[in-house]
């Protein structure tokens, strides 16, 4: 049993824009959780077999590339498969409004946009995610 | 600059000044107890030549066109010509680009800009399992020599000056250039444009890294050597602190960490044994426009005479063209907020100016939609026109350095100079800008960390963000890449390798595999393989085989 929530901070596809990524892994460690940072260029799946040996509560998905129709949904995906739809996925990014419904309909449970605060992000995590 | 007993009297008079500020403060404070620049120089409430009391004005400035080069690089910089109007473009496929394009210079546009998408970046075809979801996303989707036809079809590559964001694969695209140029007609010699070519910055703060930086200096190299004996009038890299600024550096930093990566490649090239008169007057730069007007004029005026400085005095440079700083601008994409997007426009047209001021010889304005897709038509006109109000409308281009000889900007040039060497110093000492890397990503995070959180203590104002917010409908119009566009690549790429020799292909992609172990340039492998149409990803294959590919050190 671990006190502290775990959170995966993960740059799915070829990106490579990471400072608001590094920023919120700051931020949320800041905030007291631990929080482990894949870097660049990960596939859904490797990010999926990090969150599992990881063992965390929450995968942070950043994409400013456009390609988060492609990629967040395959995270998703791949978490159930692996029976661990219990772990708390949220996006950020360069996220157009019109793309933020077929996110969450793929199970993203929240998308963040530019300008969000670091607390927003803090606060809805601590809400949400499950200390297992 | 001044005589002793004038400069007494001034000092005198600054006393009395603050004595009857202080007066003041005291009964009604300023609006911040403190006022700082980005890069946390504090700034009084008033200069004067006390603040420049020993300045040597053909040291420091001098007139432009002439060492340090702080004024500029011309003698009559505007007056001549203006900067060249440069927007960044490229989406979906190279037909789409190739319309904007042609759309752009029909609007005055006076050079191109290309984007790529980052499988192209990166070295992959756009059928590479990593390419999924991102083909033609960023920029346009080039695969091979055929994708580079049709994004220059109808463009006179002897009259255009076309600008390529591409680092990794630098080499490859530059041969594919020069090869539709030769079908044009244009011979190498003639061609003219700038390839980004800056890996190191790419490991530190952009991330379209492939190979292990041995390798990669030596294609920089390659490409110095090559471009200086055959394509005389093509910058051969541009080295950039843009990147570095977008990820969160200060001003100090932005020119600090880009100069330092200069003086690498400078020592690199000097290793093999070029001759630094021969490469460095191809040199060229590209820098970032942020909000902090007058730091960020003083920033560009600083980085000339640094570069001027330590090109002379360090590697010995003659060739007044080796020693000045030319510089593209782009205005700064994290100042653009979702938020209440039109306001971007002003943001942008501001940042433009400084660059201006600053001498700028190239320049890129955002468009107001930027934080939430790719630009639409209408939003980059209205980015064009804004270089277009500069350039012809408000007077700024009619005399060169307008601000030079201010007491505020000249003191804060000077610091901005003096925090930069200290950083380089400190570089130096290291080994250089490749064994830095990862002390300047710590300094990059730690400056975006606290810029995060000075915006959410309110403390950094963010119109629309943290102040003066209101609801606001989602803009309209934005441009949708379409998504279509990476299967019809895959296609295109099936068509290309069936109907192309694909044995000649297999002997010059051998060839390649071979030269990488030898001294010899590579750039004329790159040119005779991508003429038999060997694909971007084919190349970059051979290379990620021979070299290894980087791994990137987590730093935050």
């Amino acid at each position: 049993m671990s006190e502290k929530l775990r959170v995966l901070v993960a740059k799915p596809g070829l990106d490579g824009h990471d400072r608001g990524a590094k920023v919120i892994a700051q931020a949320l460690r800041d905030a007291g959780m631990e929080v482990i940072y894949t870097g660049l260029r990960q596939t859904p799946q490797q990010i999926v077999e990090a969150a599992l040996q990881e063992d965390v509560q929450v995968v942070a998905l950043s994409c400013l590339s456009g390609a988060h129709l492609d990629l967040f949904p395959e995270v998703v995906d791949g978490l159930k498969v692996q029976n661990a739809s219990d772990i708390l996925v949220l996006g950020g990014g360069i996220i157009p409004d019109d793309d933020i419904p077929a996110l969450k309909e793929s199970g993203v449970d929240a998308v963040f946009g530019p300008g969000t605060t670091t607390t927003v992000i803090i606060d809805y995590i601590k809400e949400k995610a499950k200390v297992s | 600059m001044f005589e002793n007993d004038k400069l007494e009297k001034i000092q005198a008079g600054e006393k009395a000044y603050k004595e009857k500020l202080d007066k003041l403060t005291q009964k009604r404070p300023e609006r911040k107890p403190e006022f700082k620049t980005d890069s946390e120089i504090v700034i009084k409430p008033v200069y004067s030549p006390s603040d420049i009391a020993n300045f040597d004005f053909e040291d420091k400035l001098n007139f432009p066109g002439s060492y340090p080069y702080t004024r500029g690089v011309q003698p009559n910089m505007y007056r001549g010509k203006h900067w060249t109007m440069r927007q960044y473009a490229g989406f979906g496929s190279a037909e789409e680009t190739n319309n904007r394009f042609r759309y752009l210079l029909d609007q005055g546009q006076t050079g191109l800009s290309t984007a790529f998408d980052l499988p192209t970046q990166i070295g992959y075809d756009s059928d590479h399992q990593l390419a999924k979801g991102e083909v033609g996303k960023v920029g346009v989707a080039i695969d091979s020599l055929l994708d580079m036809e049709i994004l220059l079809d109808k463009i006179p590559l002897d009259k255009v000056s076309t600008s390529m964001t591409i680092n990794a694969p630098a080499a490859i695209l530059l041969a594919m250039y020069i090869a539709v140029a030769e079908k044009q007609g244009v011979s190498q010699d003639q061609i003219r444009g700038t390839i980004q070519n800056d890996v190191i910055k790419e490991y530190m703060a952009r991330g379209t890294y492939i190979l292990p930086p041995d390798p990669s200096m030596r294609l920089i190299t390659d490409i110095f050597a090559y471009c200086a004996e055959n394509v005389p009038n093509w910058n051969t890299i541009s080295i950039s602190g843009y990147h570095i600024r977008e990820a969160g550096s200060t001003a100090v930093q932005e020119i600090a960490f880009t100069i330092a990566d200069g003086l690498a490649y400078v020592k690199a090239a000097i290793d093999v044994g070029l001759d630094v008169d021969k490469f460095a007057p191809r040199l060229s730069f590209f820098f970032n426009a942020h909000l902090n007007f007058f730091e960020e004029v003083a920033k560009f005026r600083a980085a000339r005479r640094i570069w001027a400085k330590l090109m002379k005095e360090r590697f010995g440079a003659k060739n007044p063209k080796s020693l000045m700083l030319r510089f593209h601008t782009q205005t700064a994409g994290v100042s653009l907020t979702a938020q209440q997007p039109d306001v971007n426009i002003m943001r942008t047209a501001y940042e433009a100016l400084s660059a201006v001021l600053g001498g700028t010889n190239s320049l890129h304005t955002n468009s107001r939609d930027e934080a939430l897709a790719l630009p639409s038509e209408e939003s980059v006109l209205i980015a064009l026109r804004t270089q277009q109000v500069i350039g012809y409308e408000i007077g700024v281009t009619d005399t060169v350095d307008p601000l030079g000889g201010s007491f505020f900007i000249e003191k804060l040039t000077n610091d901005i100079e003096e925090k930069a060497l200290e950083y380089i110093k400190k570089i130096d000492d290291m080994g250089g800008a490749p064994e830095a890397i990862e002390f300047m990503q710590k300094e990059i995070h730690q400056s975006a960390y606290k810029f995060q959180k000075e915006v959410e203590s309110g403390e950094k104002v963010v119109i629309g963000v943290n102040k003066f917010q209101m609801e606001s409908p989602p803009p309209e119009g934005l441009l949708k890449v379409d998504p279509e566009v990476g299967k019809r690549q895959k296609e295109k790429l099936e068509k290309l390798r069936s109907e192309r020799d694909n044995d000649k292909v297999k002997t010059l992609l051998e060839d390649i595999r071979k030269a990488a172990h030898t001294t010899d340039n590579l750039l004329p492998y790159f040119v005779e393989a991508v003429k038999a149409y060997a694909t971007l990803g084919e190349i970059c294959g051979v290379l990620r085989e021979e070299f290894g590919e980087y791994q990137q050190q987590i730093v935050f």
